[in-house]
């Protein structure tokens, strides 16, 4: 491009065509569609005039209601990339046998596994507990946003940033071919020179520090803004759940941020953590991105088991078995995830007495979690059981997460691992879990709160597709690769000799069809409920007879939450002021106090993503004149005091009265 | 819970409030909550350099390095800035602006001196050959002294920030809140230093 090319170098860094894997089919197919995706929905965006709109009301809000609603949509469109990953990964290990040398080359299939984890952790199963606990909390204790709004909308951009980096590790350069927690020495600049693992170390970083700002604010919301009465142990289980992986994350996530900047340096500068010459130690990489890993798997499956035990006592018709051992389960659970981290690495060869404590650990924490399960079992007990699509979605995770963690539980005892470490027989686990808790847990909360976010419920036979093929193709996907990992066979081979083994990835990749019309049924179910909303719609903000606060509002509840702070006497609050012949105040409305929406944190996730990918290719001026640009943006921003306004009551008397008269209309 | 349903049939109590319902600040919590991560990111540094500060790689060890005077004068500037803006806090409960300003410029000197022996010390250390690549525990050392270093010379722009803020606006509610925000931060990193100070200086010269 330039004759000179210390002045390419000064001006691009180390980026140049080559970087652009234009000569690929592959990549060639998937720009061409997502090119096209996009220009399908910004015409669209055009076409209906819905640019202000969206800037106005989403991009810009500050509303957590919004900005749920945002996370989880960002969950759907990384769980499409992420699980176009998997079926590529099945297709070629269904196909890679003998002389076939299936049609992705290690190269290409390394990015693929290591893209697919990260993005399934970090960019989906994140966004949507996140986005369920940005929707939800805020309305169950009964509040009229979380404590800081502003860092809220920020926290979303980081988010965003980072999945928006990955994305381009896809079209320009490559991404990492480590595994998704990056070890070195392979992540480090001798093994990997390329700037796939510096995508994955700025991705990470920029969304990290969302994820922790997040964390700390949910925590204060809930710490300090509960409605009057809701003591802690009348805080709805979701609450419960909430917090407890909110102070997981902000006890988990500096962690990751830490050990990813050391490594980093590792790789910028040239120090010597994590490196084999010079007195550095791999093992500490291991153990550090650990102490941070485990309890992710913790922050990921709390916010579903309170997602599960809301829907079990709904559509049981009962209050919940045994809240209170559900609150300590979930307390003990919290604080034994900071103790079991070397499980991960029992073939480290820390020795006998070391391994022992970490399998003990480990398998004490499947205690609180079977008194879970137990728990849910005895709240249907003699309940009256609607199988709606969130109670489907619970049964099945309640007998699929059984078999993951008595799989987990065989992966603890260190001599069992030393034969399954590695093996296809982890990956079965891990998937058990994480789909079947964490996963179905998500798809449960988005169609059991989905009416409340937009008044209209979900079609229940496309859902009920959806949940068939899902659970179904689970099955017939990670069964066999736990026969698979007995047999001996490890994780992350794009190629295998020996034939007897093909029928096995055969059957998974058959499930993983299974699954895409599981998506695909559930992509049916959003339009065709889209389409036929009028008949789906439900008037009385309480669809499914429910027991928490959020029930209580209008679907979808105004800006404001609630016109009035409720007070809560009971457990179940709103079902006990159903009970108690609650009637809705009609009259009194005052002006509601509420936080402007801001721009900031839009400039800064857009920036921060130019940031990122100066860093990745060495494009030092970009780099240092978007840190300034942050920098300044927000010292500007704190110059802003003016940040609040306040709602004209004539505006909640409008709202209210316009809620009475559809009730009325109803009735 | 059982003992706090209220028995069935009795009048309903008051299910919302008239008025409206302030809550209180939640910026200290949030803020001591990211204080108490900000931690935890130096204790994976300290843990770093616990596990990596002696393996020297054949090349010089703290005993070889480190100046025990120059670490005192730096210790003794970062320590009267924790004193000099407990002052400046004083003079805010007071809200006199202009002598709680000059007690906050008398603590970004101290905290630039700071940073200013530091630097000295890296650019010294690096002049002898004792630079990051050189070892693991070289890396741990400046990865921890760096990190608290670059909190401090957040800490002077933020408190230079907060200066031109408190002369534009004086010490109305939110200023008084983000002067008390930076007070624990620079406290905190007072505290991290004395880990500093005691865990790599004086243990390493002991060796």
């Amino acid at each position: 491009m330039f004759s000179n090319p210390d002045l390419q170098k000064l001006v691009f860094g180390r980026l140049s065509l080559e970087d652009i894997p234009y000569h690929e089919p592959i990549l060639q197919v998937t720009f061409a569609m997502v090119a096209l995706g996009g220009l399908v929905v910004l015409g669209a965006i055009t076409y209906y005039r819905f640019w202000g709109p969206l800037w106005r009301d989403w991009l810009t809000s500050v509303d957590h209601k919004k900005i749920g609603v945002m996370y989880i949509v960002l969950a759907f469109v990384m769980l499409l990339r992420g699980f176009a990953d998997a079926l590529m990964m099945r297709a070629q290990q269904a196909v890679a046998f003998g002389a076939n040398e299936g049609y992705l080359p290690p190269h290409h299939y390394d990015q693929i596994f290591t893209a697919h984890g990260v993005i399934m952790i970090f960019f989906v199963a994140m966004p949507f507990v996140t986005g369920l606990m940005n929707y939800v909390v805020p309305l169950q204790i009964g509040a009229r946003d979380v404590a800081f709004p502003f860092l809220n909308n920020f926290s979303f951009w980081m988010t965003v940033s980072g999945a928006m980096t990955i994305m381009a590790s896809l079209f320009v350069g490559e991404f990492a071919r480590t595994g998704w927690l990056a070890y070195p020495p392979l992540s480090g600049a001798d093994m990997s020179p390329g700037v796939g693992v510096d995508y994955y170390i700025w991705a990470l970083q920029i969304a990290g520090i969302g994820t922790l700002l997040s964390g700390i604010n949910l925590i204060a919301t809930i710490v300090k803004m509960r409605a009057p009465g809701m003591t802690m142990m009348k805080l709805p289980i979701f609450v419960w759940t909430s917090l407890c992986t909110n102070v997981l994350i902000t006890a988990a996530f500096p962690i990751l941020t830490a050990v990813l900047a050391l490594l980093s340096m590792d790789r910028y500068v040239g120090t010597h953590f994590f490196t084999n010459d010079l007195g550095g130690n791999p093992m500490m990489y291991f153990n550090l991105i650990w102490i941070w890993g485990h309890p992710e798997v913790y922050i990921l499956i709390l916010p579903a088991f309170g997602i599960f035990s809301e829907v079990t006592s709904t559509f049981s018709g009962k209050r919940l078995f045994g809240y209170a051992s559900m609150v300590y389960a979930t307390v003990v659970i919290t604080i034994l995830s900071y103790l079991v981290w070397l499980h991960h690495f029992f073939t480290m060869g820390s020795g006998a007495d070391v391994n022992s404590f970490f399998g003990i650990t480990t398998m004490i924490i499947s205690i609180p979690t079977g008194a879970k399960i137990f728990n849910w079992l005895f709240t249907m007990y003699r309940g009256r059981i609607r199988f709606e699509l969130p109670m489907m979605w619970t049964v099945s995770f309640m007998v699929t997460f059984t078999i993951g963690g008595m799989t987990g539980v065989l992966l603890a005892v260190p001599p069992a691992d030393f034969v399954l470490h590695n093996s296809l027989f982890l990956i079965a686990h891990f998937h058990n879990v994480i789909i079947g808790g964490v996963l179905f847990g998500s798809f449960a909360g988005v169609t059991y709160w989905f009416p409340k976010a937009f008044g209209f419920k979900l079609d229940p036979f496309w859902g009920k597709m959806s949940f068939w093929f899902w659970t179904v193709g689970f099955y017939f996907a990670f069964m066999p690769l736990y026969v698979l990992g007995l047999m001996g066979v490890t994780r992350r081979a794009n190629h295998f000799d020996d034939p007897s083994l093909q029928i096995w990835f055969v059957i998974a990749a058959f499930g993983a069809v299974l699954i895409l019309l599981g998506i695909l049924s559930m992509i049916v179910q959003f339009v065709v409920s889209i389409r036929n909303r009028e008949a789906l719609r439900d008037l009385t903000g309480d669809p499914w007879n429910g027991r928490t606060l959020e029930w209580s509002t209008a679907s979808p509840p105004p800006d404001y939450n609630f016109a009035f702070t409720p007070v809560i006497h009971d457990l179940d609050a709103w079902s006990d002021m159903k009970k108690r012949g609650y009637e809705r105040p009609l009259k009194g409305y005052k002006p509601i106090h509420m936080p402007k929406n801001t721009a900031t944190g839009v400039i800064l996730g857009v920036v921060s993503i130019g940031f990122s990918f100066a860093m990745i290719w060495y494009i030092w001026w970009l780099a240092a004149a978007t840190f300034a640009t942050m920098f300044l943006v927000t010292v500007i921003h704190t110059f802003n005091y003016n940040r609040e306004f306040y709602i004209p009551a004539a505006d909640v008397v409008r709202a209210e009265g316009q809620r009475t008269s559809v009730m009325a209309g109803r009735a | 819970m059982h003992t706090d349903t209220a028995p069935p049939g009795t009048e309903a109590p008051a299910f919302y409030l008239d008025e409206d319902h302030a809550h209180e600040s939640s910026t200290m919590l949030g803020f001591w909550m990211y204080l108490m991560s900000d931690c935890l990111i130096f204790a994976v540094l300290f843990a770093t350099y616990g596990v990596l500060g002696r393996n020297y790689a054949a090349g010089p060890s703290p005993r070889d390095l480190f100046e025990l005077p120059l670490v005192a004068l730096n210790t003794s500037m970062l320590l009267l800035s924790s004193i000099t803006y407990g002052f400046a806090m004083l003079e805010m409960e007071k809200d006199n602006v202009r002598t709680m300003q000059v007690w906050l410029a008398i603590t970004g000197l101290f905290g630039a001196c700071f940073i200013g022996i530091e630097l000295y010390e890296f650019a010294h250390l690096i002049h002898e050959g004792a630079t990051p690549q050189r070892s693991a525990f070289l890396s741990s050392f400046f990865a921890l002294v760096g990190t608290h270093g670059l909190h401090v010379s957040l800490g002077i722009v933020w408190l230079i920030v907060l200066m031109v803020q408190t002369a534009q606006k004086g010490l109305i509610v939110e200023n008084k809140r983000r002067l008390m925000c930076l007070s624990m931060f620079w406290h905190f990193l007072d505290v991290v230093w004395i880990g500093v100070f005691t865990f790599v200086y004086l243990m390493g010269v002991l060796q």
